[in-house]
């Protein structure tokens, strides 16, 4: 048994030798069985969404049949071309990237420190970044609103900015700590040697070792402020609307035109899918680099 | 959605060195503490500013009786001044015990509960279920990885709207049902089917994070050990429950921590997949945003009432959940 994990294994003859991990074939059927059908399940939603923004009429979705016979890009065209699109895009890249930049650099930090140093005051930080995920958006919606009105900061991207800050920091802290944790302590001990300051170490030993934690951390980030909607849609006017709240307004403005809402979604959907697939290979392991040292 | 899954904390009392003498503690924690400040300084600062000040007016609003026509606002150059008062424990009251609290408030808990330990199990379940199938050696594992993680990658509010594309009374989910024979119900208007349809999106939402994190958890158990129990001669079942259970109990208790965290206050879902004529499936969340922005004149301090509730809730529900998870040895924090 002790070849398990050699990847020349999976070469062997299967029928002779089973090694564990791998499936008699009837097993493994059904497994292919069950994958193939969550598969379908998780994509399928997506797939729809295409397909209905394909139809050219604004009822067509009631018709999902009838869509073969027309299927056309035209919403798309019409989406790009005659609404506020790219306002919307470069409202939610402004606000997703700023928060990406800024929240990343002060989870990083944060993670660093409770990571690494004992300091009185460490598991009260840490209880109170574990308890803002607890604030429903209700508590803070008012009193937010009024603080921005006082700091001049509503319907401004850096508003916007800082209260996504304050979702996304605390998970990307915690996250990032359990990454700064997979780090041998060894590393820093060395640094210190040479003459580097905490600070130091940090920016120019740690920080590159984390780059899987970092773009986890980061990829997290940009989603939460891509995807928000109560807050944007409360803060923001239509001058700074952001892509979800863009979209809704295809729901009064244009009387529900599903098809250009669909087209509008799956022009949504494109990007972030992208960046999704260029950092999911970190993801296992930025995810659970605590849980690996367990 | 992404966040750390940690292993056994390094933090809090269990791994302490050895204490070198005073002096050389004293000299040495200053810098550090120095650093550690600084570095922790911006977070403070964030949180402090956007969440702890708007959480101190939002409990003083508890105590008041604001809504949107005595509070303080500007109309062109006049600023209205506030003109709500101060009415000490009673909004409490009157949303816990006061008339028709059951219509307005222990209804939507009620639910809320039911809808979190619903979703949670399923969640749990089926990315237990996925992780353990993904982490067979299969063919085309990479494909259904990236197949099986689509639906975190996508926006929420997108593929919300399709799913109310798809349960729309003759949309997708209805045709494959009438094809079957089975009863097609009105997913987005009848009360029961609202409640199983919010469930069913929602779990479709949160499985991949569990997959995700279930997996990597998977994947530091070592060989060694079922290698191990099957010399012992372990069943399948044996090993899973004696092996895999306990090496995951790590992830697991960080997952479901946060799981019960996000569906209790879980907004987006329930918010666009009904609009906000459902009273029924509201959740204390969306019910409490009703209050506070989704009527006329908008009554603040009832919607901050229910915050705090909320916010109270769970923070109950973690101390009790960190203590249990303690006395088995794994804390979160």
């Amino acid at each position: 048994m002790s070849t398990t994990d050699l990847p020349a294994k999976a070469a062997a003859p299967r029928a002779r030798v089973r090694g564990r991990g791998e499936t008699s074939r009837t097993a493994a059927v059904l497994s292919h069985g069950a994958l193939i059908l969550a598969s379908l399940v998780a994509v399928l939603p997506v797939l729809y969404l295409f397909f209905i923004a394909l139809g050219p009429d604004k009822m067509d979705y009631l018709h999902p049949g009838g869509i073969f016979a027309k299927a056309t890009l035209s919403n798309f065209g019409f989406v790009l071309g005659h609404t506020d699109f790219f306002k919307w895009l470069g409202a939610s890249l402004i606000v997703a990237g700023g928060t990406t930049v800024l929240g990343v650099m002060i989870a990083a930090s944060t993670g660093y420190a409770v990571s690494r140093m004992r300091f009185p005051g460490l598991r009260p930080l840490m209880w109170s970044l574990l308890i803002t995920q607890m604030f429903p958006v209700a508590v803070l919606m008012v009193p937010l609103y009024y603080l921005l009105a006082e700091l001049n900061l509503l319907d401004s991207y850096l508003g916007l900015i800082l209260v996504y800050c304050t979702t996304a920091v605390p998970y990307s802290a915690w996250l990032l700590k359990g990454y700064f944790d997979t780090i041998p302590v060894e590393i820093d001990e060395a640094g210190r040697v040479d003459g580097l300051t905490p600070f130091g170490t940090f920016w120019r030993l740690i920080l590159p070792l984390a780059r899987p934690g970092l773009a986890v951390a980061a990829f997290y980030t940009f989603l939460t402020a891509w995807a928000e909607v109560p807050f944007a849609s409360t803060f923001m006017s239509a001058d700074h609307a952001t892509l979800a709240v863009g979209l809704t307004s295809f729901v009064s403005q244009y009387e529900s035109q599903w098809n250009l809402m669909a087209a509008t979604s799956v022009l949504i959907a494109i990007p972030v899918s992208v960046v999704f697939y260029l950092v999911q290979k970190h993801l296992v392991t930025g995810l659970t680099a605590g849980a690996a040292k367990s | 959605m992404a966040v750390a899954v940690q292993g056994a904390p390094s933090t809090g009392g269990r791994d302490r060195e050895p204490r070198p003498g005073l002096a050389t503690r004293v000299k040495r924690s200053y810098s550090t503490y120095w650093y550690a400040y600084a570095m922790a300084a911006p977070v403070v600062l964030v949180l402090g500013v956007l969440v702890g000040y708007p959480l101190a007016r939002g409990v003083y609003l508890t105590l008041t009786d604001a809504t949107s026509l005595n509070t303080g606002h500007t109309v062109g150059v006049n600023h209205i001044p506030d003109t709500f008062k101060f009415v000490g424990l009673h909004n409490y009251a009157d949303v816990l015990w006061g008339d028709s609290s059951y219509d307005r408030f222990w209804s939507h808990f009620i639910w809320t509960i039911a809808w979190t330990v619903i979703c949670v199990t399923l969640t749990y379940g089926l990315g237990l279920a996925m992780a353990l199938l993904m982490h067979q050696k299969l063919r085309g594992r990479t494909a259904y990885r990236l197949l099986l993680i689509l639906p975190w990658a996508v926006p929420t509010f997108v593929t919300v709207f399709s799913w109310r594309l798809l349960l729309a009374d003759n949309g997708m989910v209805n045709v494959l049902l009438g094809s079957l024979h089975l009863p097609q119900p009105s997913w987005l208007e009848d009360p029961l089917a609202q409640k199983a349809a919010a469930i069913l999106v929602n779990t479709w939402c949160g499985v991949p994070f569990m997959m995700v994190s279930l997996l990597g958890g998977l994947q530091s158990i070592p060989a060694e050990l079922y290698e191990a129990a099957e010399m012992d001669g372990a069943s399948p079942w044996q090993r899973f429950r004696f092996v895999t259970l306990p090496g995951l109990r790590a992830v697991s208790s960080t997952v479901i921590l946060l799981g019960v965290i996000w569906t209790f206050n879980q907004f987006v879902i329930i918010f666009l997949l009904f609009g906000q004529n459902a009273p029924d499936v509201q959740i204390l969340v969306t019910w409490a945003y009703q209050l506070g922005f989704g009527q006329q004149p908008r009554d603040y301090a009832q919607s901050a009432s229910y915050g705090i509730i909320l916010l109270s809730i769970l923070i109950v529900f973690t101390a009790f959940y960190q203590r249990w998870l303690k006395r088995n040895d794994q804390g979160v924090i």
